[in-house]
């Protein structure tokens, strides 16, 4: 009766494909969007700031773009993992991977893949979008993309752990608001740290993102209030911890398989 | 010993404070065609969930065809397809992406074979005509049938349909029998959940009863028809006679009611009837049927 050729890897691949086609589907929403509104930051505050500003000896319109460019990136990570999930949950659609004889290993890859590489597109789309208003150096090309997938990593795997704990869109929007939002406005996408008063400062560096941010800044200028290995460290450590966490989730069947 | 479709043992899964599995223990064998009936809330779609490796059990063991659904969920779950009771569906796909993509999940490459497969579905279901239809446009009924074709893909020996025919239309439930006792003629195990008493008569040789998270009855469907439930004879009549025969007065003015398990009852009975001089307007013969089982059984089931 089973015929059919089988593979093990195929179920992998083809999750990772469906995942990526939901959101190409509807790239209006999830590509052009969040492009626009990067612009819209960028155009606003630039406006503001940038006669006044310099920030490691760089013009502040220069100093912002990378900064818009990761925050769309770890933006756009995480809104893919949850929202498809939660979305799934929602519908109960959800039963269409659950049913299938894929890992937990595979599941969490896919389901991460697909949102880094949404959250690299809007990254790439808000670069090109940006480049224009300020010229950038491409210091470290390196650097700026080993933080572009760790950031973005790390906040799919935050974004996957928000869409299995959550039952509704409202708990989804609380995670958002209070702690996705924090995070990456907290984390140095319109200043450097530096600036900020003393207590603030240490308050950022317990934020990873801070260290994504400063570490793919790093990339373009060569500058940064972190060194990027430092960056590097404490990037890897929260992803490895997020992985693990997610991980024991999906073992577990916690929520999805109750 | 052949290895059993499906094996379930000592199972239990509660939800709060209901209880909605309490011990089942069931063993289905390859090639059966298996009817779980019981009334809403009795545990069905949890026990199939369990089965399909959707919920996790707080006791008991599962295997499918021999692989234990949680430590071998690999083998397992290669061996099931499950159509879920809630008409769910992925808004973003058309019917033959959402059918590839399901067969991708099973590791089937997008081989000439599958598309091949994928079509002999389409074709047997009736949906060939909205292959590229995206699954939003659908209705109710079409959207049931690509749930149906999704537990297909894969070819699973074991399939498993939790109430297939909610909702659907006559012509759609005829199709879909026929294919679903072609599949089981050419060897798959089917296992089903209806409210339709009648479809599990016709279809089902086995068939469990569920109540509260037990299960009530097991047999063949035939032994439970002799068992629980026997033919009947009923009368039309003019006059009080019958009740001196026997014969129970129906609510229905002039209907008498008769039953019987041999078919040689009936003539003296009627014989008497005649000779008493009471006229007989109408007569019918019932044959048993699983309804009047199902009353039962729930019935003398009911403190358990
Ligand atoms: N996820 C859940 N959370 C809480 N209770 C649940 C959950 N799933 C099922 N139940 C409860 O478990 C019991 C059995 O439900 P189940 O869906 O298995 O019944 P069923 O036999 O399939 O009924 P139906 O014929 O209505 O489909 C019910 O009392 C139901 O309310
Ligand atoms: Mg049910």
């Amino acid at each position: 009766m089973n015929d059919l050729p089988m593979r093990p890897s195929r179920g992998f691949l083809t999750l990772l494909y469906k995942e990526l086609l939901r959101f190409w589907k509807v790239s209006a929403q999830t590509i052009a969007a969040p492009v626009l509104t990067a612009l819209l930051y960028l155009v606003i505050f630039s406006h503001v700031l940038s006669t006044h500003t310099k920030i490691h000896g760089v013009p502040y319109t220069a100093f912002l773009i990378p900064g818009l460019v990761m925050m769309s990136v770890l933006q756009n990570a995480f809104a893919n993992t949850s929202s498809s999930l939660i979305q799934s949950k929602i519908t109960g659609n959800l039963v269409f991977v659950l049913l299938p004889p894929i890992s937990h290993n595979e599941f969490f890859s896919a389901y991460v893949l697909a949102a880094v590489a949404r959250g690299f597109t809007v990254g790439a789309g808000v670069l090109l979008a940006t480049i224009w208003f300020g010229s950038l150096n491409y210091a470290a090309p390196l650097w700026i993309g080993v933080f572009a997938i760790l950031g973005g990593a790390i906040m799919a795997t935050l974004g996957m752990l928000a869409g299995i704990w959550a039952e509704k869109y409202d708990q989804l929007a609380a995670f958002q608001n209070f702690l996705i939002m924090p995070l990456t406005f907290l984390s140095g996408v319109f200043y450097s740290i530096a600036s900020l008063p003393s207590f603030w400062q240490s308050i950022s560096r317990w934020n990873p993102v801070f260290y994504m941010i400063d570490g793919f800044r790093y990339g373009f200028f060569g500058v940064s209030d972190i060194s990027p290995w430092h960056s590097l460290w404490v990037g890897l450590l929260s992803f490895t911890i997020l992985a693990a966490l997610t991980l024991h989730s999906l073992r577990r069947g916690y929520k999805l398989r109750d | 010993m052949i290895t059993a479709a499906i094996r379930v043992e000592q199972v239990f899964k509660r939800f709060g404070t209901v209880q909605a599995l309490n011990g089942v223990d069931l063993t289905i064998q390859p090639g059966e065609f298996f009817g779980l009936l019981g009334p809403n809330g009795a545990g069905k779609t949890t026990l199939i969930s369990s089965i399909g490796g959707l919920s996790r059990p707080d006791a008991g063991r599962i295997e499918i065809m021999g692989c234990d659904v949680q430590a071998n969920y690999r083998a397992a779950r290669r061996q099931l397809g499950v159509v879920p009771q809630e008409l769910v569906f992925d808004p973003f796909f058309s019917v033959r992406e959402t059918l590839e993509i399901q067969a991708g999940y099973y590791g089937i490459d997008p081989s000439r074979a599958r598309q091949a497969w994928i079509d002999e579905i389409l074709e047997s279901l009736d949906l060939t005509s909205k292959a590229d239809a995206n699954m939003r446009s659908l209705s109710g009924g079409m959207k049931r049938r690509v749930l149906v074709a999704q537990a297909l893909v894969h070819r699973p020996p074991v399939i498993v349909l939790d109430e297939p025919t909610a909702g659907v239309d006559v012509e759609l439930r005829q199709t879909l029998w026929q294919f679903v006792r072609r599949l089981n003629q050419e060897g798959h195990t089917i296992v089903l959940t209806t409210h339709y008493l009648e479809e599990a008569e016709n279809l089902c040789g086995r068939i469990a009863m569920l109540k509260a998270g037990r299960i009530v009855a097991l047999d063949t469907t035939r032994n439970l028809l002799s068992h629980f439930s026997s033919h009947s004879l009923r009368l039309h009549t003019q006059g009080d006679q019958p009740a001196q025969f026997g014969m129970t007065k129906e609510d229905v003015e002039g209907w008498w009611r008769f039953s019987f398990a041999q078919f040689d009852e009936i003539e003296p009975l009627l014989a008497r009837i005649r000779t008493a001089g009471c006229v007989i307007n109408e007569l019918e013969i019932g044959k048993p049927d699983l309804e009047s089982v199902f009353v039962r059984v729930m019935q003398d089931r009911a403190c358990a």
